[in-house]
């Protein structure tokens, strides 16, 4: 008999419960006959509450399996609490937009709930090739799902590149991976941290040549200038709710695995690496925000800002502190809540055929639907990080944590780049306020998933902002054990 | 200092050289002598039927995706089978997970109707 | 006798080309066929280091073939896209597609 290597079913509940739900999905759309939209989010309804609630039974519980490939610590089930929320938001978000766009086919619940199981692999990856499985795992569905409106050519398109782009990037990372396994040895994150002891960067080629090609292959991902080029496009083509998802989600997933690998695995390297991530989140920030000011369309600015967002978090990683994890969970707990709630808000203004999409459409929207402009205005301060709101709690403890590091003048630069996202953040709430109303046809339906998703959004974003004690204890138990 | 960069120099001089030699001597050489059956593609023998660069039809895209995907399946298969004796009934579970998987997508594919020829 | 050097500079050859075929490549099947190449590079250095570091664990091999089924997975899905372009607006240049500009 061989020895059967240790598994630990209990590390992957989570990921099960969804891929349970993503087959049966699947199953139902297949042969069940007439209107099934509703049964089909009820099961992906399910999928993510079931997820959710085992995560958060195992909190605490520090499970380990598949010979320490997988690990659930709490630092992943946070992430794992985070790929749930933003799943079961994105699809209160489709439901009326999949109607309006009249795209609505049973593949689209599949190819979320797919792409999720992929994020959580990639949360709890305690291992470069299980990282790289989840990676593509989380990869592969999103590529279609910018895809998903196949008769557009915009879409389409946007399919192309991400495609392209993502699949340049997983080369690059396997082939990084290669040589770190060539130069260790190993894969697995302790034995790399172990195998790392007395070793410096410089002194081994490969492991320098290993290490930077993976950096590389994630700042795609993540979307880090200069590796951004890909992401206007494809969030521009890409059906509204599904972008919401991928400015969300995938770029959650992509931190929490890059917290764990330069926090644990590489954490002896850290001090070489951190000047890379210096400039890497200084260009990624003024990258973001200041060719974000130029824009018209209200998506193509949201992308830009969503690397802008990505440059705040990078901050946090570069400080290599547990403050700064901490602030990075934050932060990307807060983006959430807002970065949803601002796209709920452009679904529910644009109109079939993805059209009403420019910033200077929304003028005067104040007077006429006032709801709607207070809720963006709400969303827009978060992003631009005024307080009381979710995004200001975030950024605080960012620059807070940068500056305890010693990182003052990386902080200093944070917030200059707050000041300039102001700049096109206000920009739209001075032209839904202060401008003469726009010659419309506009007819706004306030549909009842989108307001229960805006809703929601807008709760996160005020609660994190005016009560952010319980969510700091959070984010402090998610990084217990971890350091 | 300038001598350093000698071989380069020489380096240039026969990548210069090479590929015209090479491109020269079938000139000079070899005989020409083009007949049409000379000239036609080979295809097994037989008389060559219409152009090479047709166009397929798309059908065959699909079907090869559709190959692809299951035929690498097999992959995982060997190994298992290799030693499958040794892993006893925890093999014949993960493997049974794993073709179920695999036939819920093969589901999938004979709904969607992928195999319909026509 | 061939060294780790060789096989390591066989896969490097192979990335170079790939990454170049990559970024300098018209047609879309070309493009996949390059990223095809990159992947399989990734795989030389997988299993060569497996032989030469440590013989007696077969890691190194073992991620080989998840990485080759990774692959067809990639090149599955972006055929598939491929297709559907020139299906639906008859392009597989992708110079033509650049409809969105900032």
């Amino acid at each position: 008999m061989i020895e059967i290597p240790f598994i630990n079913l209990a590390v992957i509940y989570p990921e099960i419960a969804i891929f349970t739900a993503s087959v049966i999905v699947l199953l139902v759309d297949l042969f069940m006959k007439g209107e099934k939209q509703g049964t089909l989010s009820t099961i992906t309804m399910l999928g993510f509450a079931a997820a959710a609630i085992i995560a958060s039974r195992q909190w605490f519980h520090f499970e380990t399996g598949f010979s320490d490939a997988l690990i659930a610590d709490n630092f992943a089930l946070v992430f794992k609490l985070l790929f749930c929320a933003a799943g079961v938001l994105t699809l209160f978000l489709s439901v009326h937009y999949l109607n309006r766009e009249k795209i609505f086919r049973g593949e689209y619940f599949f190819l979320i709930l797919s792409s999720t199981v992929g994020m959580m692999i990639l949360a709890s990856a305690n291992e470069l090739i299980t990282a790289f499985l989840g990676l593509e795992v989380m990869s592969v569905p999103l590529y279609l799902l910018a895809g998903y409106d196949k008769k557009k050519l915009l879409s389409n398109e946007a399919a192309l590149k991400y495609f392209l782009m993502g699949a340049f990037a997983s080369g690059i990372l396997i082939y990084g991976i290669a040589f770190v396994y060539g130069n260790l040895g190993t894969t697995n994150f302790d034995e790399i941290y172990r195998a790392l002891q007395g070793k410096t960067l410089y002194g081994e080629p490969l492991l320098l040549l290993g290490l930077g090609l993976i950096l590389i292959g994630f700042s795609f991902k993540t979307a880090f200038v200069p590796f951004h080029s890909w992401v206007p496009d494809v969030y521009v083509g890409t059906p509204t709710p599904a972008t919401a998802f991928f400015s969300i989600a995938p770029k959650a997933a992509g931190f929490a695995i890059l917290f764990r690998l330069l926090f644990k695995a590489f954490a002896p390297m850290m001090p070489d690496i951190t000047g890379i991530l210096w400039v890497l989140a200084v260009l990624t920030m003024f990258a973001g925000n200041l060719i974000a000011i130029a824009q018209r369309n209200i998506k193509r600015m949201l992308a830009y800002s969503s690397i802008a967002h990505a440059g705040y978090i990078l901050i946090a990683l570069t400080t290599g502190t547990a403050d700064g994890a901490k602030a990075a969970i934050l932060y990307l707990l807060a983006y959430t809540a807002m970065n949803v709630g601002a796209f709920g808000i452009v679904i529910l203004l644009g109109r079939e055929g993805e059209k009403d999409l420019s910033i200077a459409g929304y003028s005067g929207l104040s007077r006429r639907h006032p709801i709607a402009a207070a809720a963006m205005a709400l969303f827009m301060f978060s992003l631009a990080g005024i307080p009381p709101t979710a995004g200001f709690i975030g950024k605080f403890y960012i620059f807070r944590g940068a500056v305890s590091a010693g990182f003052i003048w990386l902080a200093i630069l944070g917030v200059v780049n707050s000041l300039i996202s102001v700049y096109y953040y206000l920009r739209v709430i001075v032209i839904m306020y202060m401008k003469p109303e726009a010659e419309s046809d506009r007819v706004i339906t306030y549909p009842l998933s989108l307001m229960v998703a805006i809703i929601l959004a807008a709760w996160g974003t005020v609660q994190i902002g005016i009560f952010p004690n319980s969510w700091l204890n959070l984010v402090r138990d998610s990084v217990s054990g971890f350091f | 200092m300038i001598e350093a960069y000698f071989p380069i120099f020489v380096l240039f001089i026969f990548a210069l050289i090479t590929p015209v030699v090479m491109l020269l001597i079938p000139k000079i050489v070899a005989k020409r002598e083009p007949t049409p059956i000379k000239d036609a593609a080979y295809e097994c023998g037989i008389p060559a039927e219409g152009d090479a660069r047709e166009r397929f039809p798309i059908k065959f895209y699909l079907i090869a995706i559709l190959f692809l995907l299951f035929d690498l399946e097999a992959v995982f298969l060997y190994p298992w089978a290799y030693i499958y004796k040794k892993l006893g009934l925890f093999g014949l579970i993960e493997m049974g997970v794993f073709i179920t998987i695999l036939l819920v997508g093969y589901i999938y594919v004979i709904k969607k109707g992928a195999l319909k020829w026509q | 006798m061939a060294t780790l050097e060789h096989y390591l500079i066989l896969s490097a050859i192979l990335f170079c080309i790939g990454v170049f075929g990559l970024l300098s490549r018209r047609n879309a099947v070309g493009i996949l066929m390059s990223i095809e190449l990159m992947f399989n590079s990734a795989n030389i250095n997988f299993v060569a280091f497996s032989k030469f570091i440590n013989p007696d664990i077969l890691t190194g091999q073992i991620f080989s073939v998840f990485v080759i089924a990774i692959a067809a997975a990639e090149a599955a899905v972006g055929l598939a896209i491929v297709v559907l372009l020139y299906r639906n607006f008859d392009i597989v240049n992708i110079d033509k597609i650049n409809f969105m500009k900032w």
